[in-house]
């Protein structure tokens, strides 16, 4: 497990309240869906939650919300844990999308908005602004299912929006966007985050993930296997390094000391060096094969890192 | 940030209620299928009315002409056939022929001719039983009365002492002459009733499910607690029917009484009275039953299935009531079945209609459903509140009674 406590970034005061989620566990039956997952999204962070289909991404957050009740550990915001009325200031965008299909996009933010408390008055102002930000002002009085799955989607991100959440619960929001979509909800949740608003989403899109997110949590079949800054966390899983040789045998770099074999491809090989192995020492070997016409060390990506850890056998929580 | 702060916001619970009950009703009054529906029964009830009036107007009157001697017994025969209850309108016809082609077209019912002690009927297939009666008590009376003056006596005077030896007729209970009026009226209301909660009620599951299937319940539930969506919900679509129902009582008594075919007006105005109480005491017996059955399914076409054990109860219910209503008002089946509340809503309305209905057993009924309401209305929130954030597969009933 790869867990980072401390985080070196600036931005909003450590005042500001965050959401921790601590040892949420719960079970369906036989299967266990969470095991004790514990993280925590601090203020003003975006937070990104990666991991398999299945692997207990809309569980926990279902649980952060008090969508489902969990069999034991407890969520908290602002170090209290969270009741319906703090449930009432997140924003929360469910992964299956949650609107009334016939009602109008409109009347429908308005309702949403009105039912948190906003006066009619208000809740037309803030409705009309998010239709705004997000470019429906062309679609406001159509019904939402006659609307394309991308604008259900900004319709569903106003919906979240509406009511000035002081946390923001979002389930795939990125899902079937377009790029102005993406680019355009991008902006909208870096400026939530800058508010001092904790921000959570979960994605399958990793690079986006890692070009957005302060932090990032990768979750598989109900445990958290990593947690922390991509910085951080590609840092520690070490580098890669990729050496092409054109006249190298097949499998030469098999049987040299503290470097796996990542892929081999033609020539080129990318290999993973454990902590402590001389990079040197593979040149040498490499170059005793014959010319070697390219020797690079590549920094992992989230998309190599969640492989890893999707990939390696199951292990006991460490 | 431009936008204003909405942070520190909360909704009270009873503007939550109350705002989820007006989305109902605004949603709900502005459907197609309301107004249609309103429509077609409105239409349904016009042609009823106009069918009554025309049918019944017929039914009851004799169109009879009268030729040669017989003329002169117009009066007569109107006042015999008047007593017999029989309505009749003679015309004078010139020639037999012609009182012949008329009868034959059936524009008259029945031509008479001859002396008045010797009448000739001419009808076109057989005589109206009412209508042989007073002709032949016509024929009598003129045959004794020229007997009477034949021995030399005082023909007035005999006839008198005749007609005065009647016999007493003492009733325990006097016959209440608008009891067929308000039997239609209790059956109409009856029917009204039924329909109303079944559709509403149905309507209550089919927008728990609506809400469970696209999701939207797990945002709202993110602001409002279940008892206040369920609650909002039940008083939205109760009162888009009792705005229904208030709209086809009304049309319907005005309709009746400008076709003439209610005369009882001040039955029927209570009645409506008493119809529009039921109606919100067995839609709140049975809505959230609804709400909890539509709750425990996650797709609209695994309503059904959830909903046919409800909407039976109110089938039989209705199916029984009406017949017993019919057949024996004032049986003693139908005076215990009408006092089990699930039946109330429906059966004693239209005994109250009916005016059979003593005000110890309506009482006894009232109380008996306000009871039920209470029971259901905890059962059926529970029910929901365990089972509406339960997505996938159908949630069973004992899982959803447990204690969560």
């Amino acid at each position: 497990m790869i867990a980072i406590a401390a985080s070196s970034t600036g931005g909003p005061k450590l005042t500001d309240p965050a959401l921790e989620i601590d040892s949420v566990s719960k079970r369906y039956g036989d299967i266990v869906a969470l095991d004790s997952v514990t993280f925590d999204v601090r203020a003003g962070e975006l937070f990104g939650f990666v991991g398999s289909n299945g692997a207990g991404k809309t569980t926990t957050m279902r649980i952060a919300l008090g969508v489902l009740a969990a069999d034991s550990g407890e969520v908290r915001f602002d170090g209290k844990p969270i009741t319906h009325q703090t449930r009432t200031h997140i924003g929360y965008m469910p992964e299956e999308r949650g609107l009334y299909p016939k009602m109008k996009v409109l009347d429908q933010l308005v309702y949403l908005a009105e039912l948190h408390g906003l006066t009619s008055d208000e809740a037309h102002q803030s409705a009309e602004n998010w239709i705004g930000r997000l470019g429906l002002k062309e679609r406001r009085t159509e019904e939402v299912q006659k609307l394309s799955l991308g604008n259900q989607q900004r319709v569903q991100l106003a919906a979240a929006l509406v009511h000035d959440p002081n946390v923001l619960v979002l389930d795939e929001p990125f899902s079937g966007l377009d790029p102005i979509a993406v680019d355009v909800m991008t902006e909208v949740l870096r400026e939530k985050a800058s508010t001092g608003v904790p921000v959570i989403f979960s994605s399958h899109q990793l690079d986006l993930v890692e070009r957005l997110c302060d932090r990032v949590g990768i979750i598989r079949s109900g445990r958290m296997v990593a947690c922390g800054s991509v910085a951080e966390l590609t840092a520690d899983a070490g580098s890669l390094l990729v050496v092409t040789a054109p006249h190298a045998p097949g499998g030469w770099a098999s049987n040299l000391p503290g470097v796996r074999i990542v892929s081999e491809r033609d020539a080129t090989v990318v290999l993973e060096l454990s902590p402590g192995t001389d990079d040197q020492a593979v040149l040498t070997a490499a170059l005793n094969t014959g010319p070697v016409t390219e020797f690079s060390r590549r920094r992992r990506s989230l998309t190599d890192l969640f492989r890893d850890a999707v990939n390696a056998p199951e292990r006991a929580p460490a | 940030m431009t936008t204003p702060s909405y942070r520190d916001r909360t909704v009270k619970p009873f503007t939550a209620v109350r705002l989820v009950a007006k989305r109902e009703l605004n949603t709900r009054l502005r459907t197609k299928s309301f107004l249609i529906g309103t429509a077609v029964i409105l239409v349904v009830f016009a042609g009823y009315f106009l069918l009554q009036a025309t049918l019944l107007g017929d039914a009851g009157r004799s169109k009879i002409g009268l030729t040669g001697q017989a003329t002169g017994i117009s009066d007569q025969l109107k006042t015999v056939s008047q007593q017999l209850g029989k309505d009749v309108e003679t015309v004078t016809i010139t020639s037999p022929e012609e009182g012949r082609a008329q009868v034959e077209s059936g524009d008259l019912d029945a031509l008479l001719s001859g002396n008045v002690s010797d009448l000739q009927v001419l009808v076109k297939s057989d005589l109206d039983k009412q209508l042989h009666a007073a002709l032949n008590s016509i024929a009598q009376q003129q045959v004794l009365n020229a007997t009477l003056l034949e021995a030399g006596l005082d023909a007035p005077q005999v006839l008198n002492t005749i007609n005065s030896a009647t016999v007493k007729v003492t009733s325990i209970t006097p016959e209440d002459p608008e009891k067929n009026q308000r039997l239609i009226i209790g059956v109409v209301m009856v029917f009204l009733l039924y329909m109303s909660i079944t559709t509403y009620g149905t309507l209550v599951a089919q927008g728990v499910v609506e809400e469970k299937s696209s999701r939207v319940v797990e945002i709202l539930l993110s602001t409002l607690r279940p008892w206040q969506l369920m609650l909002g919900k039940v008083i939205g679509l109760g009162l888009t029917g009792l705005i229904q129902l208030l709209i086809l009582a009304g049309a319907g008594l005005a309709m009746a009484t400008a076709t003439g075919s209610l005369t009882v007006s001040g039955v029927a105005v209570s009645t409506v009275l008493w119809g529009l109480l039921w109606y919100i005491l067995g839609f709140f017996l049975y809505a959230t039953i609804f709400a909890g059955a539509g709750s425990l399914v996650s797709r609209q076409e695994d309503t059904q299935s959830v909903l046919t054990p409800v909407t039976m109860v109110l089938v039989i219910g209705f199916i029984v009531g009406v017949n017993l209503l019919l057949q024996s008002p004032d049986g003693q089946a139908t005076t215990v079945l009408s006092l089990i509340p699930l039946l109330s809503p429906v059966l004693m309305p239209g005994r109250i209609a009916a005016g059979l209905a003593p005000g110890w057993q309506i009482a006894l009924s009232i109380v008996l459903t306000l009871a039920t309401v209470a029971l259901f209305t905890w059962l059926g929130g529970r029910i929901y509140q365990n089972a509406v954030l339960r997505t996938g597969s159908r949630v069973k009933l004992k899982d959803a009674l447990r204690n969560s």
